[in-house]
């Protein structure tokens, strides 16, 4: 299997920020690779160089065995972009704005016209195709988007933050739709800030920070990595946190957090351990108003890969001795 | 490459048509300038306001087309803004194709304005004693000196930071230029010290040109309607010197 996008040591500076610090990825063809990181990380910078937006400062990178410097025009015959915010001009329909866009890939009016149609149904636009693309949701704006990518019938696919803003059911039809590409054949890079987004949809994630890369797992081994699951508990009475913390303390992987003055969250290693938290509260007696298993957020996933929260936030003493406690614990769980 | 600056065009254009704002400048503005300075100044300038609209017609158009050939600027700031231009950027066409595009779409912006201007001077009393093809020459001449001009606008647009920013610039830049000329009044009736700046504002031969060609009339300042027609093609030349390699510099910077 060869690899649709190899990048080695992908340098990129904005005045005196590196917004890239020497980065490597790769993804074979037909497989999907998420890029997760914050704000910032360098995700999108990342994207702009392999989609031939931006020239590296330094590295290399090829895509569709087509350097993406050198041979740009040929790479961008071969690459679709969806970017963090819908690039459609909002004062053509939907119609318009996939025909001009065949065009400009070469397409006679007619094949242009036919391919628009043939995607504004797949994408369920049809209705909308006529009207101006201003007056879309954002749901329907980023569908638009997306087809505009996959005019020319791409083989490699840029996503960046495809699911950025947009309601839980939205995001759902983008993954199912991304899954759609995937059962084509074609290549995906992902970027997200949600691991929950990568875990549904790639087969290897990256994690990027600072322009540096953390981690580099399989979803499963990534999970592995910053403790599976989290559980999270909000007792009824804010008197019975004290009791909760040490219970969680005997079946998480951890000391607990505290998002919120009522509300701990541990990672736990297996779903079963929800069964055995609820057990042993019924047993203590302690009532409950809330109790949830859910993938760590992007906050927890640093925490655990990098002992630091993702944002210099100021911290207060408590956070910090949690920091050292963890630290202890995860070097003592390495040793 | 001029396929793809054509489809461009095509959309620069639609936009024109879908955006009021921008179709009102080409279409409506013209006439109520004309209204305004010919049937409210007329009288008290020229005398009569028959004389005066084959005077002010022609600066009325160099006027329209000073302030549509800027609104480039302002656009191409727009779609890098709203993210389109990364799409083209992705797409595999030339990196100039989108500045080309944006460029034609202009032309046929210049083209209904003056056709409307033109027809709308008729109306109201407009005379042409001139052959045709001095018409059709004072046509191709705006239309040039336009798309001389536009690239200080796309300077503005791929330097500065708003589409807001753009527009505050080019109109620092328009109005000493078309008001400091004899769009309006008779340059002899100026103030010794701004007949100076006249006479070298390459907007004034402009529109010396246009009342030359269009109306007959051998100008108010000097030389002959030959004369001021190569003044403008020598400004021409010098705004594209200077102009189209710092703007193609600054947007394949941004591109």
């Amino acid at each position: 299997m060869a690899a649709a996008i190899e990048a080695h040591g992908l340098i990129k500076h904005f005045g005196r920020t590196r917004a890239l610090n020497g980065i490597d990825l790769t993804v074979q063809e037909g497989r999907v690779l998420g890029v997760l990181g914050p704000n910032g990380a360098g995700k999108t910078t990342a994207v702009r160089i392999l989609a031939t937006l931006l020239k590296p400062d330094g590295g290399t990178a090829v895509v569709s065995g087509l350097d993406v410097v050198h041979q740009a025009t040929a790479v961008r015959r071969t690459i679709g972009l969806t970017g963090q915010f819908a690039s459609v001009d909002e004062d053509l329909t939907g119609t318009q704005n996939l025909v001009m866009i065949g065009q400009l890939l070469g397409l006679s009016t007619r094949q242009a016209r036919a391919r628009a149609s043939e995607l504004l149904a797949e994408f369920d636009l049809t209705d909308a195709a006529g009207r101006l693309a201003k007056t879309y949701s954002g749901g329907m704006r980023r569908r638009l988007d997306l087809s505009a990518s996959l005019i020319g019938r791409p083989s490699v696919v840029f996503l960046d933050e495809p699911t950025t803003g947009l309601d839980p059911a939205k995001r759902d039809d983008v993954w199912e739709m991304i899954r759609a590409l995937v059962r084509q054949g074609t290549t995906i890079l992902l970027t997200t800030q949600y691991l929950e987004e990568a875990d549904a949809l790639a087969n290897e994630i990256t994690v990027i920070d600072h322009g540096t890369i953390i981690a580099h797992d399989t979803p499963r081994g990534l999970k592995r990595q910053v403790g599976g699951q989290t559980l999270e508990v909000r007792p009824t009475d804010v008197a019975s946190l004290p009791r909760v913390r040490e219970l969680l303390i005997r079946y998480g992987t951890r000391e607990p957090d505290q998002p919120a003055p009522d509300l701990l969250s541990v990672p736990v290693t297996d779903e079963s351990a929800l069964t055995t938290v609820v057990a042993a509260l019924a047993a203590e007696r302690i009532s409950v108003s809330e109790l949830s298993l859910r993938l760590p957020s992007l906050d927890e996933v640093f925490y655990s890969l990098t002992g630091q929260p993702k944002n210099d936030q100021t911290q207060n003493d408590q956070t910090q001795i949690d920091q050292t406690q963890n630290d202890q614990t995860r070097n003592g769980a390495a040793a | 490459m001029l396929r793809d600056s054509l489809i461009l065009a095509k959309r620069s254009v639609i936009k024109m048509v879908r955006n009021p704002e921008q179709f009102i400048d080409v279409t409506l503005q013209p006439i109520i300038l004309t209204v305004v300075f010919v049937f409210i100044f007329g009288g008290a300038i020229a005398g009569s306001t028959g004389e005066y609209v084959q005077f002010a017609l022609p600066g009325i158009i160099v006027q329209t087309i000073m302030f549509t050939s800027l609104t480039i600027g302002v656009n191409l700031n727009t779609d890098i803004q709203k993210g389109i231009f990364d799409r083209f950027r992705s797409l595999p066409i030339a990196r100039s194709s989108p500045l080309f595009g944006a460029v034609l779409g202009d032309i046929v912006r210049h083209s209904i304005a003056i056709t409307v201007t033109l027809l709308f001077g008729r109306i109201i009393g407009f005379e042409f004693p001139t052959p045709w093809w001095h018409v059709a020459i004072a046509v191709l001449l705006i239309i040039t000196f336009a798309v001389s001009l536009c690239w200080v606008s796309v300077l503005i647009g791929m330097l500065a930071r708003s589409s807001g920013a753009v527009q505050g610039l080019s109109f620092l830049i328009v109005f000493p230029l078309t008001f400091g000329s004899s769009t309006f009044v008779p340059a002899s009736t100026l103030p010794t010290w701004l007949q100076g700046w006249v006479a070298i504002n390459p907007v004034t031969h402009v529109i010396e040109s246009m009342r030359g060609l269009l109306t007959g009339s051998t100008g108010v300042v000097g030389d002959t309607v030959t004369g001021q027609v190569l003044w403008v093609l020598a400004s021409c030349v010098v705004l594209v010197g200077v102009f189209f390699p710092l703007a193609t510099w600054a947007y394949r910077r941004k591109i």
